[in-house]
């Protein structure tokens, strides 16, 4: 049963929540061993949270999430349970706080089920920069189910319960997973969601969203979440109102697409589109050469800058990963922080470091800020012309983990190619399946203006919904 | 290693020296092996990113955000904050009701 249908259902009486919540249970403890989309899950703290409602429903309790269960981001704070970002340096931190968006869905009646698999501090395309156990891609054990918000997508694909994901996007993270897995996702203008309690990565770019099995669901969460909180000073001052989007045009990109090279990904996803004519879409080409050729580099400049300021906090005291105390300052946090950061987090602190240094900070971070500003004006043209984007949400179907061990650094980072634009720009984009290649599943990514997540999802549920 | 100031990309020597250098900075101690694995790559990402540079943003302002963002001032009084129990529940290292940290000052 769907989400908005559970929902309904249980504040009719007509199923039982508790009953839910031992089904999805059982699954998790059956297949986790398995596919590892988790990385914390108590049982009993699912059902005491089931048995709680219960109670709180009888009394007369409503909500749009009613005893709908919700997987959380590793990186997202959840309530005295372990929340670590996928990183040893935060093992056994559990916080005495709930994220915000983590309080609005628990009062909209969600039962939150435990914390989702994910790069460390969402450093990574793949879910294999991890200290835990790398998620698998549950359409394929060899392949992977895309990063960094891994543990999200392979959950939403993998179950056969109701059930919603919290998820967080900087580069990304949101719609390579979603597009890997074969579910619907959406990751909402910058400051559309409140960051308070999200582990940070990168502020500017640092983005809570959802997912689900269908554009319809994923939308719920992110309506519930959505909305001014005066704990972050960066959120906007917007309601949610379902708005519905009616004969858009849709713009393809064409620089883009010349630069993704597997013409049949291209043709499944081409073809997806083409069927929004029968919603009376006008498709055609528009330019966006600087984003294709400088987002990149302007994205991962910011990225690992930002990256790199926010992980100096970690250092073995106040909470995490500590050692014995031994030694000044310098030579204790040195210590830990050398035995707790992964591979992937020293390399991202090291080339943030470098780039914000007295001499270097002008050509590289604010060079890359400047970028931006330019990025977004070639996105702001386009929609004058437009109302959304539509292109492939990975130019590759899940790779193997085989394949991915080949891959260097900065090819890893190329993978990001078709997300980061819109990512580094704070634009709203949705991703929905456009059909298989190779028996895994093909993203359609579509990009709206800024603060037009509720048209965009509206149009990416229409299109989901045509055969 | 050559350290210059300019608005347009540097194309400093990035050597040994250099990393060691950014890492002490960062405050993580290099193995060899790491060293050995990270310069070749260190080259390869900043020599990427450096297209960046071909991009002509003389007239442009930064973004800090990608969306305008204003002062957001709220009245000053007092609200409920973490209890001093709650701030310290996640450390083995306190004394006395306090965090406990290395020495600050070698002896």
């Amino acid at each position: 049963m769907n989400a908005i249908e559970f929902a309904k259902a249980v504040q009719n009486g007509n199923v039982s929540v508790l009953e839910h919540a031992h089904k999805i249970v059982s699954e998790i403890e059956k297949k986790n061993k398995k596919f590892s989309h988790f990385n914390s899950f108590e049982k009993n703290y699912v059902i005491a949270q089931a048995e709680q409602l219960e109670k709180e429903i009888k009394k007369g309790k409503k909500g749009k999430l009613l005893g709908v269960p919700i997987s959380i981001k590793d990186c997202i704070c959840v309530k005295g349970i372990e929340s670590r970002a996928g990183s040893k340096i935060l093992s056994g931190y559990k916080p005495v706080f709930d994220a915000t968006a983590v309080e609005k869905a628990k009062k909209e009646g969600a039962i939150i089920l435990g914390k989702t698999a994910q790069d460390e501090f969402g450093f990574g395309t793949f879910s294999v920069n991890t200290a835990d156990k790398i998620p698998l891609n549950p359409l394929d054990e060899e392949r992977s189910c895309g990063g960094s918000s891994g543990g999200a997508a392979g959950f939403t694909a993998l179950t056969e319960n109701t059930h919603l994901a919290m998820a967080e996007s900087t580069g990304g993270s949101i719609a390579c997973p979603a597009s890997f897995c074969g579910v619907s996702s959406i990751t909402p203008t910058y400051g559309l969601v409140s960051r308070y309690g999200l582990m940070d990565y990168a502020n500017s770019l640092d983005k809570i969203g959802s997912m689900g099995k269908t554009m319809e669901e994923a939308s719920l969460l992110l309506e519930v979440i959505s909305g001014k909180d005066l704990k972050d000073s960066t959120s906007l001052d917007f309601s949610w109102k379902n708005v519905k989007s009616t004969k858009p045009k849709i713009g393809l990109p064409k620089e883009l697409f010349s630069v993704i090279k597997d013409e049949k990904l291209k043709e499944i996803v081409r073809k997806k589109i083409d069927r929004a004519e029968q919603l009376g879409a006008k498709i055609e080409e528009v330019s966006l050469p600087l984003n294709t050729e400088y987002g990149i580099s302007a994205y991962y400049l910011i990225a690992m800058t930002e990256a790199s300021t926010n992980l100096a906090k970690y250092c073995g005291m106040r909470y995490g990963f500590e050692e014995k105390l031994e030694g000044t300052f310098n030579e204790y946090f040195s210590k830990v922080r050398s035995s707790a950061f992964g591979e992937e987090a020293k390399r991202r602190i090291l080339l943030g470091t470098f780039a914000r240094m007295s001499g270097f900070r002008d050509a590289y971070y604010l060079r890359a800020m400047k970028a931006r500003t330019k990025l977004i004006k070639e996105y702001k043209t386009a929609f004058k012309k437009v109302d959304f984007l539509a292109f492939p949400a990975m130019p590759v179907i899940a790779p193997k983990f085989s394949e991915i061990k080949k891959l260097s650094p900065l090819q890893h980072y190329q993978m990001d190619l078709c997300t980061v634009s819109a990512n580094l720009c704070g634009f709203p984009h949705a991703t929905i399946n456009a059909g298989s290649l190779k028996e895994m599943p093909v993203g359609l990514m579509l990009v709206g203006d800024h603060l037009k997540d509720s048209e965009l999802v509206s149009f990416a549920s229409q299109l989901e919904g045509l055969k | 290693m050559i350290l210059q100031r300019s608005d347009s990309m540097p194309k400093p020597k990035v050597d040994k020296e250099l990393l060691i250098r950014v890492a002490q900075n960062a405050r993580l101690n290099l193995s060899k092996k790491e060293i050995d694995v990270f310069l070749p790559q260190f080259k390869a990402v900043l020599e990427s990113f450096s297209k960046i540079d071909s991009l002509d943003v003389e007239n442009e302002e930064p973004s800090f955000q990608p969306l305008p963002v204003k002062n957001v001032f709220r009245e000053d009084k007092a609200e409920k904050s973490l209890t001093q129990e709650e701030a310290l529940s996640n450390t083995k290292h306190k004394k006395d009701g306090y965090f406990k940290g290395p020495k600050v000052v070698s002896e």
